[in-house]
């Protein structure tokens, strides 16, 4: 029997509903009002079983449902037009689920743990500042040579990561992501504690940081054409990561996470294969860094903390490790709270902490659990 | 004279201080079995481990087919034709049996970046053509497996994990299959319906050499062409079952009998 369509349409107006109303939501009981809802609404859905009843709707209809999610986000965007806030917002959500997919190869599929998401977000962002000021490269080039920088240098951890294996592996990428910080700070060259301006974005001769002027009344808000370019990156990173996770390459990194002993006794190249997650997920987390940097036009070193490598990766376990279509709750709720309820601002590492703690005692497998690998239901796209 | 497909001499592994194979030597000739017994510790799943590359080699050397594989990596000892089931099952239980089966064809599947990410017409059709190979596999274990190939690997019973381990080593049609102590874990009624199913299969491919570590003499009376046994890293007797169960020397190393 297939599933009709409808769970998975009803699940995704109510959540792109939802997440307006967040981005719109001035007074502070209007947004806890939003999240208490989230929250009961996620609740009742579980309770009654709807969640697998959405999942396999969205799986049979995978190519509709996508196509209504990216029309809602634009649709979404559209309705902010004039609001520059809450675009921004917006664009950083889109942004932080690129960076969470990388993350989700490297640590969700293949087991590879980095603490230093921050770092590879930051080397992506400088490497689009000095690369956008200094050279003539075309911004889409600068913007995929943010992600390039990020693979290249992470691939000076690659030894060390090989030759350890748990804490003693994570250590590194925490060591890693400090020297990175530190480096910055005392580089002059590349702005010292100070940072870098970032050219803004522009492409066939449009820029970007320019209000799109309508008539003589009505301005568009810049960050709509931003919002159009993390959209576009977000969904060609999502379609990527979805479609290796459910490919060979996937379940190469599937076995090389859950068992190197027997992954490698049928023929497995388990150092190649996590050499490749690891890249992979730079790469997106890079391209990340210098779209976030083009858009903001401005890098400085402490935006690259270790504490927002750990942001990071409370991400990717809030939302359920692996799952690509968890980061999207996951990065709103982790983004957007903090600046829409200014109460939780100043604790908002604590309120994550807790968060990810409860999620890991009540729901091990996070908000959207990661689903079996099943070729026979629907069609392999 | 039957050309040996292993070929296995003087070979030593050592742990700290222990000598776990102390001069092994054992051949083994193409479409033979040969069951591995001897007391535990004797260094029966030690061997396995050296010949697919897992423990240091020491001393001596492994040959496969005349071609030296002495000290190779396990993934490149695999793509010579070895597979091997393990005695505690390692099966990628999260995973559906179809994921776990096709770790076994893992050096025949097309991992271009490429290709995964844009042919996924061709990649449908593989997963197609290799549920098809699984399904048929999997029927001449069990007629029930076939219909359990989108299960997750966890919701089989201890028998049927078995089944699909087994299958996972054959599906790519290895030269030599090393088959660590498939009984445990199991009723003795199971055990006899797997060795039925392993007997079938090599009725149908005369040509695949077994090594099959067992603790359960009645398994090994009834599958084995050969019997080795070890003791301390050693060879204690070789023979057929006959042979080597009337040998006095293995009753009292290994029955206990004085």
């Amino acid at each position: 029997m297939t599933a009709t369509i409808w769970p998975a349409l009803a699940a995704l107006l109510v959540s792109a509903a939802g997440v307006l109303g967040l981005l719109l939501a001035e007074k502070q009981w209007a947004v806890i009002a939003i999240v208490i809802a989230a929250g009961v609404a996620m609740l009742v859905a579980t309770r009654l079983g709807w969640d697998d009843r959405i999942r396999r709707s969205g799986g049979a209809h995978a190519c509709t449902v996508s196509g209504v999610a990216l029309a809602l986000v634009v649709a979404t965007a559209f309705v902010l037009r004039e609001h520059n806030f809450a675009l921004l917002m917006l664009c950083t959500v889109l942004l932080t689920i690129v960076a969470g997919l990388g993350l989700t190869i490297q640590f969700g599929h293949a087991g590879v743990v980095n603490f230093a998401g921050a770092a590879f977000f930051g080397i992506g962002a400088y490497a689009a500042a000095v690369l956008a000021t200094k050279t003539a490269l075309p911004h889409p080039l600068v913007i995929l040579a943010g992600g390039v920088c990020a693979a290249l240098i992470g691939s000076v951890l690659v030894l060390p990561l090989l030759r350890t294996r748990g804490h003693y592996a994570a250590l590194i990428t925490i060591a890693f992501g400090i020297l990175f910080k530190t480096f910055l700070e005392v580089n002059d060259t590349l702005g010292g504690p100070q940072g870098l301006k970032v050219p803004g974005f522009a492409l066939l001769g449009h820029a970007f940081n320019d209000p799109i002027a309508i008539d003589d009344e009505t301005e568009w808000s810049f960050y709509l054409a931003y919002a159009g370019l993390s959209l576009v990156i977000a969904a060609a990173a999502y379609v990527l990561v979805r479609r290796l996770e459910r490919s060979w390459i996937g379940l190469a990194f599937d076995a090389v996470r859950l068992d190197e002993t027997a992954a490698a006794a049928f023929g497995v190249n388990v150092a190649a294969w996590k050499i490749a997650a690891f890249s992979i997920g730079n790469f997106l987390i890079g391209l990340a860094g210098a779209a976030y940097a083009m858009m903001t036009g401005f890098v400085a070193p402490t935006s690259f903390t270790f504490g927002d490598s750990l942001i990071l990766v409370s991400i990717v376990i809030l939302g359920g490790l692996g799952n690509a279509l968890g980061l999207v709750p996951a990065a709103l709720i982790v983004v957007l709270l903090p600046e829409k309820l200014q109460a939780i601002q100043e604790y908002r590492f604590l309120l994550f902490a807790l968060l990810v703690i409860v999620i890991l005692l009540v729901r091990p497998g996070g908000l959207l659990p990661r689903p079996m690998r099943d070729y026979s239901a629907g069609e392999i796209r | 004279m039957t050309a040996s497909l292993l070929d296995a001499r003087g070979l030593v592994v050592r742990f700290g201080g222990v000598t776990a194979l102390d001069g092994l030597d054992l051949s083994v000739n193409t479409g033979e079995t040969v069951g591995l017994i001897g007391p535990n510790g004797s260094g029966k799943t030690t061997f396995f481990n050296a010949l697919t590359g897992f423990v240091r080699i020491a001393g001596g050397r492994a040959q496969l087919a005349g071609a030296d594989i002495t000290g190779l990596e396990p993934r490149r000892i695999a793509a010579r034709g070895i597979a091997r089931t393990f005695q505690r099952l390692r099966l990628l239980l999260d995973l559906s049996v179809f994921d776990n089966l096709m770790l076994g064809q893992h050096l025949t599947l097309d991992h271009g970046l490429w290709s995964s990410v844009f042919a996924r017409g061709r990649f449908a059709a593989a997963v197609r053509g290799q549920a098809e190979v699984a399904r048929t596999l999997l029927a001449a274990f069990s007629p029930g497996l076939p219909a359990r190939l989108f299960e997750p690997a966890r919701a089989l019973t201890m028998i049927d994990r078995r089944r699909v381990e087994i299958c996972r080593a054959l599906i790519r049609d290895p030269a030599l299959l090393l088959l660590d102590e498939p009984s445990a874990g199991m009723t003795p009624d199971e055990t006899a319906e797997l060795m039925t199913d392993l007997l079938a299969v090599k009725a149908r491919r005369p040509a695949l050499t077994v090594v099959i570590i067992e603790h359960d003499m009645a398994v090994i009376e009834r599958v084995s062409d050969r019997c080795v046994v070890l003791d301390y890293g050693r060879k204690l007797a070789e023979g057929s079952y006959a042979e080597v169960a009337a040998d006095p020397v293995v009753r009292r190393a290994y029955l206990g009998e004085d």
